[in-house]
């Protein structure tokens, strides 16, 4: 033991010690705020068009359709791939010890993606789309964004393999996840034959093509919402509660639990449609399953904080960190009860759905991200948080926003449900379609309320964090050093 | 501890921990894809299910293109309710020439796939160009640019349907020179409505659910 402490000793005097590279990640932080307004702001306004139909004023660009996968693109892609990219850029340099690989290359994925998702969306208003969910940019920007993905991996585990400790923190496997399975899940399910530039025609048909589309929708929710976000979860979690993992063994577990079975679960987004029925009972069976890994975490992320509790009164990014958790934890509930065919029949095709992803979206993905900005900023600036008030202010808002919405969708889209399945006691339907759908207007109208909170409150936070940050660089950290024991012998 | 001793490779050795992540993954799209693409009756039509037609194909990249599946699904479910409020439930085997397949996830207005003949080209012309007018409950947006605009000029027909012929999709070339002129003085208003009246006509209605 002593001559390995005194090799590892020796090492450390020759080594050189390495600055970590966190210009990229600041950038990334800022454009993810801006996609957060943009596309949040997109969402408030397509909720007003299903009160006010004549809100898009007789303009194509304006319509419902072309806004709605601006709004979920936007969200996903601009808003949470930019947080994904920062946070990764900026842990896996602290996990590794070491700077980021290659960090030109990380200012072209960069700027490259922000470019991406710029004209991705102007194309979506231009009625550029090839009307899969979640997938709905066009050939050119898909061939952009699996060169730039395949890059953002070049990155990361190019720190990865220079690192200088020798296990790779948990953190990274979930970073890692997201970056291998959704450049999977991205090439397959956008083959396609080009036609012209703006349109190309699926290589699968029918129900062939639904399977292989909601494999691909349900995992981009399951390793870039799910798996990416719980990446930030295993590094900012113990960081900000200043306590380690609860169990290393469970998060071991978990992972790899999560990994193998996450991907059965699309098919419970085509029950009762046309698909071979065995499809469906499997991928409704690996829903239920899936609560156990999820939760696992879930447990793990909970247990971590248990002692610390006493942080919440003061800490705003803990707060959100904590109550992101929470509502990850009903999510993962919410998700495979609704993968149940006897309850899906209810669930299928309404507001509920939306209310779910919002759960994910707003309390899961939005909180953690928040949180995480606001443990960041305030690092880098190498000063306190420009407002605490104002981060407390913002942190019920968010709360707020977020139950609002989930309770008016969950009542309308409950409503929904079995008032479309309700029949008299002859047999025949009970209401007609337009009744029911004319009865949504007081949910949707809460739900306008709902994102309007939540809206402002990201406004808040992004004055609250450029007040931070303003006229700053970030501050210059170098890697510490390796305790012997984990040190990677070069 | 073997099970730990295995692990500490797979996180101690980046091009392990990346093969591990790949395998374990792909396993549950391998078992539940791989069959699914390769089920003949998947790719087999039903009834009269037939390739589109240059009008109708026109008319459905405008319904892609305006986003119309975001709102309504084309999927009816086998349930008792669903087939007295649309019709019979949908068959794989309708879907085969649909790329990519439009089922939709919400059903903000009605499922559309038993649409066909259930109301007038004149009515839809009317609700397509201001649905309050026929619907005052309604909130689907008015689409009033359909109107003006030459069917002929959405994409290329021909090179659509050699593409689609490409896919599997049996145009003949006779179909695929007539394209243009079937198109000639339709504007996307009236390729749209003749894509609607063909939506699901492929199983008659008579027909037990």
């Amino acid at each position: 033991m002593s001559a390995v402490l005194e090799q590892g000793v020796i090492d450390r005097s020759v080594a050189v010690p390495d600055t970590y590279y966190d210009k990229v990640v600041l950038r990334l932080v800022q454009f993810s705020i801006v996609w957060a307004i943009v596309a949040m702001g997109a969402g408030v306004y397509i909720s007003a068009e299903l009160l006010w139909p004549w809100l898009d004023f007789g303009q194509p660009w304006l319509s419902f359709g072309r806004l709605r996968p601006l709004h979920t693109n936007g969200v996903i892609f601009g808003f949470g791939v930019s947080a994904l990219m920062a946070t990764a850029f900026y842990s896996v340099q602290r996990t590794s010890h070491v700077s980021l690989f290659a960090p030109r290359l990380a200012w072209i994925v960069c700027y490259g993606w922000q470019l991406t998702v710029l004209l991705g969306g102007l194309s979506l208003l231009g009625g550029w789309t090839s009307s899969k969910e979640y997938a709905e940019l066009e050939w050119p920007f898909d061939i952009a964004i699996a060169l730039l993905w395949v890059s953002f991996g070049i990155v990361f585990f190019g720190t990865l393999a220079r690192r200088r400790i020798r296990p790779i923190y948990i953190s990274n496997w979930f970073y890692g996840g997201l970056i291998i399975v959704i450049a999977m899940l991205h090439i397959v399910n956008n083959l396609a034959l080009p036609v012209t530039l703006d349109k190309s025609y699926s290589l699968y048909a029918g129900a062939q093509d639904a399977v292989v589309q909601w494999w691909y929708g349900h995992n981009a929710v399951g390793f870039l919402l799910t798996g990416g976000f719980l990446g930030m979860v295993y590094y900012f979690l113990p960081k900000q509660a200043g306590r380690p993992i609860w169990s290393y063994r469970l998060s071991i577990v978990a992972f790899w639990a999560f990994v193998y079975t996450y991907i059965w679960a699309g098919p419970h987004h085509l029950h009762y449609s046309a698909i071979p029925e065995w499809v469906q009972s499997l991928g409704m069976v690996m829903s239920i399953i899936l609560l156990a890994p999820s939760w696992a975490t879930l447990i793990n992320g909970i247990m971590t904080v248990s002692g610390a509790w006493q942080k919440l009164r003061t800490d705003p990014a803990l707060k959100f960190i904590v109550l992101a958790l929470a509502f990850y934890g009903l999510a993962t509930f919410e998700g495979p009860m609704m993968a149940i065919r006897s309850v899906n029949v209810v669930s299928h095709f309404t507001d509920w759905t939306i209310g779910h992803v919002h759960s994910g979206a707003l309390g899961w993905n939005a909180m953690i991200t928040y949180g995480t900005f606001y443990f960041l900023l305030p690092r880098m600036a190498g000063r306190a948080l420009y407002s605490t008030s104002l981060a407390n202010l913002h942190f019920w808002l968010a709360l707020a926003g977020t139950m609002l919405y989930i309770m008016s969708m969950w009542a309308a889209g409950v409503s929904q449900g079995l008032l479309w399945l309700n029949l008299d006691e002859t047999g025949e339907l009970r209401f007609n379609f337009t009744d029911i759908m004319a009865g949504m207007a007081p949910y949707y109208g809460l739900r306008l309320l709902a994102g309007l909170i939540f809206l402002l409150g990201t406004c808040l936070m992004a004055w609250n964090l450029f007040m931070t940050i303003r006229g700053r660089d970030p501050v210059e950290v170098t890697a510490p050093d390796v305790d012997p024991l984990y040190e990677v012998k070069r | 501890m073997t099970g730990m001793s295995l692990h500490k490779k797979l996180e101690e050795n980046t091009g392990l921990l990346i093969f591990g992540i790949l395998v374990v993954s792909a396993i549950g799209g391998l078992v539940q894809i791989l069959p699914v693409l390769n089920q003949e009756s998947l790719e087999t039509p039903t009834g009269s299910t037939e390739p589109y037609s240059a009008v109708a194909l026109t008319g459905r990249d405008i319904y892609i293109r305006e986003g119309c599946s975001v709102c309504h699904t084309q999927q009816v479910r086998p349930l008792i309710a669903e087939v007295e409020r649309y019709g019979p439930y949908s068959r794989s085997g309708e879907f085969v020439y649909d790329r990519p397949f439009l089922w939709g996830s919400k059903r903000t207005g009605p499922d559309l796939h038993r649409l066909a003949g259930k109301y007038s080209d004149d009515w839809h012309r009317v609700h397509l160009l201001d649905p309050r007018s026929v619907i005052p409950e309604s909130v689907m947006p008015a689409y009033p640019w359909l109107e003006d605009a030459p069917a002929s000029e959405v994409g290329d027909i021909q090179k659509k349907m050699q593409v689609l012929q490409r896919l599997g999709h049996p145009y003949t070339q006779d179909q695929i020179e007539a394209a243009p002129q079937q198109l000639e003085g339709l504007t996307e208003l009236d390729a749209l409505v003749a894509y609607l009246q063909q939506l699901g006509s492929a199983v008659s209605r008579e027909e037990a659910p």
